[in-house]
């Protein structure tokens, strides 16, 4: 059974679509992330998967008891709040010193507990963040752009932790960058997402896959715009809200299964 | 009971308790960049004074809703999107400029403002005392059983949601206490300086702490020495008690930051 399932959700914020019939799941123990421009829906997609946010029509469904840890996109710390590393661990629930050393050696960052998190920097933050969500052992982990502002070797070294703890933990991880070239070595299906799915699969697939290079152009450029708007596709059934000048060839994971 | 008839010790007990609420309350009042909120919320007490008067209601009580009706309106507003720090001054300025109007409206009542704009804690009766230490331990009690998700919701309301809490509710607790702390701090420190009394002790209280918790205590602790100071200081140089409290606090948060400067310099 999936960890969560997203089937067909519709939303809009502040009068604009941001989300079009967007379907999704994250199985036990998978690496997806979500690739998109920005203002493509990433975020607002995240807030539904945790219950952030309502969606207006479609559904989300959570395995029953799933545990989720969430890994905010950023956090600002006001510096008139005085906050140890200890302290911001057991926030909002006390937990003990033991949990506490155990997900701090677990993030990578076992040295830093008593710390001001306002002296913290960008990675060791990150690093930190990613031990508060391990304390609740959760059965999926969410990333929401965890390592913007970390340099490329600062990101890397990121990702490659959160590869670590799921061969060790067997933790799903669903992650929202545009790093891709970083995530996607270590993702196991790619989401990418322009309000609506442009396309989905194993990374390779959706790195050479049109709607990809369109999007984020690898350099083919303007050759990709050319491509013919292909409405007739069997599988392109939703309305087309969103200014385009690529191809929308959507297909599905049972095709990329086979293409792959 | 010979020791409360001593109007002396009712003012220090009445500043203690009016502390107790305020301190803590002003450290959330500072994380959260609210200053200008609880300015909104003491000015429009006066409104609330000129309706409790007006309507032959208790003091307390009218200070109470009109403040609980303001902190509503704030932080519904708040979510909004509207430029915050303009809506909130427009506010603040506009509430006490009604509540001044709403008060020289109210007829055949002679009320003396600077009472109200300025506090009067030597006059504080046992009735008062009663009024402001079940106000205090109400706050009190609300914000120690709130802490650790009034807390969450501070650092992140994101954060929050994904730990199961709901940010709308935390804010509405504090908008609660802090209609709560404007209502018993009239009587004590007036409108124009209830907000002094949030904000001095928790920003004097910042460089001496390393938790959140640590920071709500010495922030009751410089609040406490503030008022006994303050009584003292009015006494001395025969100066308004309420305005002494807060120009002691002021000094206290001068010298904070110097201590925090010069510790800086020395690292």
């Amino acid at each position: 059974m999936s960890l969560i399932n997203i089937d067909n959700v519709t939303l809009h914020l502040g009068g604009r679509l941001v989300l079009d019939q967007v379907s999704m799941t994250v199985e036990p123990g998978e690496i997806v992330t979500i690739v998109g421009p920005n203002g493509s829906g990433k975020s607002t997609l995240m807030k539904v998967v945790i219950g952030a946010l309502q969606p207006e029509s479609g559904t989300v469904t959570r395995q029953k008891g799933l545990r989720i840890g969430y890994v905010p996109q950023k956090l600002h710390i006001d510096p008139t709040l005085p906050l140890t590393v200890r302290r911001f661990l057991s926030l909002p629930k006390r937990v003990s010193n033991d949990a506490a050393h155990a997900a701090l050696a677990d993030a990578g960052v076992g040295h830093l507990c008593m710390r001001q998190m306002t002296d913290l920097s960008g990675g060791q933050f990150q690093r930190v963040l990613l031990a508060r969500a391990l304390l609740s052992n959760p059965d999926l982990l969410i990333l929401d752009e965890a390592t913007q502002g970390l340099d490329q070797s600062g990101s890397a070294d990121f990702y490659s932790q959160i590869e670590t703890l799921r061969q060790d933990k067997g933790v799903a991880v669903l992650m929202v960058s545009h790093e891709l070239h970083v995530v996607m070595s270590t993702s196991d299906r790619v989401i990418c997402l322009n309000g609506h799915v442009c396309c989905h699969g194993a990374p390779e697939h959706v790195a050479s896959a049109p709607e990809y290079r369109a999007l984020f152009g690898t350099g083919t450029h303007g050759a990709l715009a050319l491509y013919r708007h292909d409405h007739s596709h069997d599988h392109c059934d939703h309305d087309h809200t969103y200014d385009h000048s690529h191809n929308h060839g959507h297909d599905h994971p049972q095709e990329k299964a086979k293409s792959a | 009971m010979s020791l409360l008839d001593d109007f002396l010790v009712r003012a220090i007990l009445a500043g203690i308790g009016l502390v107790l609420a305020a301190a803590p309350l002003g450290c959330f009042v500072v994380w959260r960049r609210m200053a200008y909120f609880g300015d909104a919320t003491a000015h429009a007490a006066l409104l609330g004074v000129a309706l409790a008067l007006a309507f032959n209601a208790s003091i307390f009580a009218g200070v109470l809703a009109i403040a609980l009706l303001m902190a509503l309106t704030v932080s519904t507003l708040s979510g909004r999107g509207f430029a915050m720090d303009t809506m909130l001054g427009v506010m603040a300025h506009s509430a006490l400029a009604f509540g001044l109007v709403a008060v020289s409206f109210v007829p055949n009542v002679r009320v003396d403002l600077n009472a109200y704009l300025f506090g009067d804690i030597l006059a504080v009766g046992r009735s008062d005392l009663a009024v402001i230490w079940g106000g205090a331990v109400l706050v009190s009690v609300l914000l120690y059983w709130r802490w650790s998700a009034l807390l969450t919701t501070t650092l992140n309301p994101d954060l929050a949601m994904a730990s199961g809490l709901s940010p709308r509710r935390e804010q509405l607790i504090l908008s609660l206490a802090l209609a709560m702390v404007v209502a018993v701090a009239i009587k004590v420190v007036g409108t124009l300086l209830i907000a002094a009394m949030l904000l001095i002790p928790a920003a004097s209280a910042r460089p001496f702490s390393r938790t959140p918790e640590r920071m709500a205590v010495i922030a009751t602790l410089i609040g406490v020495m503030a008022v006994l100071g303050g009584i003292q200081g009015a006494f001395t140089f025969d100066t308004p008690t309420g305005p002494t409290i807060v120009t002691v606090a002021a000094l206290i948060f001068v010298l904070a930051n110097l201590v925090r400067l010069i510790r800086s310099q020395l690292r």
